[in-house]
């Protein structure tokens, strides 16, 4: 049955506290830590973007499980932050992890939420016997503008999973999206930033679609909330998902293992599967997972997903460095690095 | 002149509703209002409507028209008006729409008043909103509604003594009263300590010293008063109706603290009536800001100047009180769609005076008063209303 083979996270160690750029725009940080339930971000390093991220990342799920790179016959990067407009992110992932040349590749935007596009797309592929695996990868170095609210959450990392037939760790049950025409937040092309609608990202945005999506899997996988052990939630910050959580029926204990955002901020197309990525850090055989992504413009896609004994045997969990790992001893940075770190500082040639 | 009556009132849940427009505000609010009078929109006169920035907030102007015509009217080529005066433009309307049945010249007149402000950035709402202060002397040079009455708020401590304490008191009640109204855009009670903890805005004035941006719309019937039993067996007697405009900008006025031309509003009202404060048993004024209504109730003539923090604190404005003030949660709890809010003051006082406000329900309520403003005083309208 088609699932997850194995599965790699990355995220800068950089930080900045929320306090460090509430005090630069005079704001009251605990307005926005309290508001927010984000206390610190992650932020990449100067040499660092979303395809380095993703090359990481991929590395880090090829270093679990030594599956041939060969055999990948399709590589999916979902980010809105692509280092290029035109050249593909996917094929510079592909090169670096030995796939090419046989596989097809494309970057995927779909806001928030690119990344587990792909993994639905390398589900089909895989199911209808057109590829033996597919790299489906969610990174992002994620855009907010100075003083914006997003400056305080937008944060960079990226997880990457490889999905096939043979002996998954976890097997995804099914998949499915709810999808509209939803103008919440946005970046026009040549803008450095996104815009957004204010309060119109929650009610119209993110709960519409990520309850439509949820509850359209509870409908088809005729399951309610009490079925999983697990929920990961599209963590633009901490609010919305525990909301959302609380709302379709799910415990906060269900979603704690999977809510990376107090720590890491709004990883944009990283957010969900860095999310679902620390819950198999810990999850054990039999555990049922439920995954709802969200990307702005507008649309959720929903995961019901079963880890397998795969997890103990087929795969080295330790081979790589999980969320955890990656989340703790970070190098806190004051906003100018952090400016500089961002590009927000123009340096002469 | 004629006795007029309010037969019919109508009006939407107050909020964001991002999933409707501007249009479909007023229709609502209109279609209510019709039905609570129970008649045909056949036998409509004219109609009045209340709104101050369609053009900035929807890029519609040429209200008049479309709102008769989108409340079926085009046919019948009825006179139909739209009336601005900024945050008063629904109270306006009321009083040109009981002027026109007074005078003989209409029988049944619609006063409405519609704002939808949600379809615009947060900033560009603060901006069109600065429209009614004085825009080449005070908006021009950043001076915005929330730093204009934080300016009166701290003067009026400074002169007075007022604490910051019960100055939250006000918010504290209104959001009570809020949470007993089904149409309030936030129906949640909250303690001093939410408004005294929450975000500065403009010193001294915190997020829940301040009304939010809202979408709304609401609309009156009104008729004379020998006609009105054909329509209701409740109709509500408008007693007084008063008008007054002061300088534009805060600086020019005599004492920034006290707005003139509530207290000639007030006045002219109490004279055409006859009536004195006493006989109020509620009213609803205009709480922009939280310091806005301690200004009104001492200004109209409720307590004293200078002891309207302590009236407050000590309850006297609660329901139960001696003048409950802001039965409907106010702008402050109940939501400010500009051009509405002087409309859904006149539903709120006819709710009352009908014995229909439910968990809010002043007892005994006979004689009701509306108070509506303008910008930062410029205009005011008082309405004075009673059952029959």
């Amino acid at each position: 049955m088609v699932g997850i083979i194995t599965y790699g996270v990355y995220i800068p160690r950089y930080r900045i506290k929320v306090e460090e750029i509430a005090r630069v725009w005079g704001a009251n940080a605990s307005d926005i830590t309290g508001g927010l339930g984000v206390f610190e971000k992650s932020v990449p390093d100067m040499d660092e973007d979303a395809a380095t991220i993703a090359v990481e990342a991929a590395r880090n799920a090829l270093r679990r499980r030594a599956i041939n790179p060969e055999e990948i016959g399709a590589v999916y990067v979902g980010s809105e932050s692509h280092p290029y407009a035109v050249k593909p992110t996917a094929c510079t992932v592909g090169e670096a992890i030995g796939a090419t040349p046989v596989m097809t590749a494309a970057d995927l935007e779909f806001a928030c939420k690119a990344g587990t596009a792909g993994m639905q797309a390398c589900m089909g592929m895989v199911k209808s016997g057109m590829i033996k695996y597919g790299l489906a990868i969610g990174s992002d170095v994620s855009q907010g503008a100075p003083g914006d609210a997003l400056e305080y959450t937008a944060a960079a990392g990226g997880a990457a999973y490889i999905i096939g037939n043979d002996d998954p760790i976890a097997t995804i049950n099914h998949t499915c999206s709810f999808t509209s025409d939803t103008p919440d937040f946005w970046r026009r092309e040549g803008q450095d930033y996104p815009r957004h609608g204010g309060r119109f990202t929650g009610d119209p945005g993110y709960f519409k679609h990520v309850k439509g999506a949820s509850r359209l899997m509870f409908e088809q996988m005729k399951t309610t909330a009490k079925d999983y052990t697990y929920a990961v939630f599209h963590q633009p910050n901490a609010k919305f998902p525990q909301k959302v959580a609380k709302d379709l029926g799910f415990s906060m204990e269900q979603i704690k293992p999977g809510l990376a955002v107090p720590r890491l901020g709004n990883t944009y197309s990283g957010a969900s599967p860095i999310g679902l990525a620390a819950t198999l850090d810990i999850a054990k055989p039999g555990d049922h997972i439920f995954v709802c992504s969200f990307g702005s413009g507008a649309g959720s896609d929903a995961f019901d997903i079963t880890v397998t004994d795969a997890i103990k045997d087929k795969i080295n969990r330790a081979a790589a460095p999980s969320v955890e790992k990656l989340l703790a001893n970070p190098i806190y940075l004051d906003y100018a690095r952090y400016a500089k770190h961002k590009g927000k500082l123009v340096m002469q040639a | 002149m004629r006795d007029v009556a309010v037969i019919g009132i109508g009006c939407t849940k107050f909020g964001e509703h991002w999933n409707r427009s501007f249009r479909d505000l007023f229709v609502e609010a209109g279609a209510l209002a019709l039905e609570d009078a129970k008649m045909s929109g056949e036998k409509i006169d004219a109609m009045y409507v209340g709104n101050m920035s369609a053009g900035r907030f929807v890029e519609q102007e040429h209200i008049g028209a479309l709102i008769a015509d989108y409340a079926g009217m085009a046919s019948r080529h009825i006179p139909s008006t739209r009336v601005e005066a900024a945050c008063a433009s629904g109270g306006l309307a009321f009083r040109q729409a009981v002027i026109a049945v007074a005078s003989g010249m209409e029988d049944i007149v619609v006063a409405a008043g519609v704002e939808k402000m949600t379809d615009v950035e947060p900033g560009a709402s603060t901006d069109a909103l600065t429209g009614a202060a004085d825009r080449e002397w005070e908006g021009f040079v950043g001076a915005t509604f929330p730093g204009l009455y934080a300016m009166i708020a701290k003067d009026y401590m400074h002169k007075y003594g007022m604490t910051r304490e019960q100055l939250a008191h006000v918010a504290v009640k209104n959001h009570y009263n809020g949470a007993r109204n089904p149409i309030a855009q936030f129906p949640s009670e909250i303690t001093l300590d939410t408004v005294l903890k929450s975000t500065m805005v403009a010193e001294p004035l915190r997020l829940f010293d301040c009304s939010p941006i809202t979408d709304g719309a609401a609309a009156v019937i009104v008729a004379p008063l020998e006609r009105a039993k054909e329509f209701t067996d409740t109709p509500i007697k408008v007693l007084a109706t008063a008008q007054a405009s002061d300088s534009i900008a805060l600086h020019d006025r005599r004492d920034i603290s006290t707005l003139d031309a509530s207290v000639a509003a007030g006045q002219r009202a109490f004279r055409m009536a006859r009536l004195t404060q006493k006989d109020i048993n509620m009213v609803e004024v205009h709480d922009c800001f939280s310091i806005a209504e301690i200004c009104a109730i001492e200004d109209l003539g409720f307590c004293k100047k200078g002891t309207a923090g302590k009236f407050t604190a000590d309850g006297e404005t609660a329901l139960g009180g001696k003048i409950p003030v802001n039965t409907s949660g106010g702008l402050k709890s109940c939501g400010h769609p500009v051009g509405a809010t002087g409309i859904k003051q006149v539903c709120e006082i006819v709710t009352q005076l009908r014995g229909d406000a439910g968990r809010r329900q002043i007892e005994n309520a006979k004689i009701g008063m509306t108070h509506n403003v303008g910008g930062t005083g410029a205009t005011v309208a008082v309405h004075i209303l009673g059952r029959v």
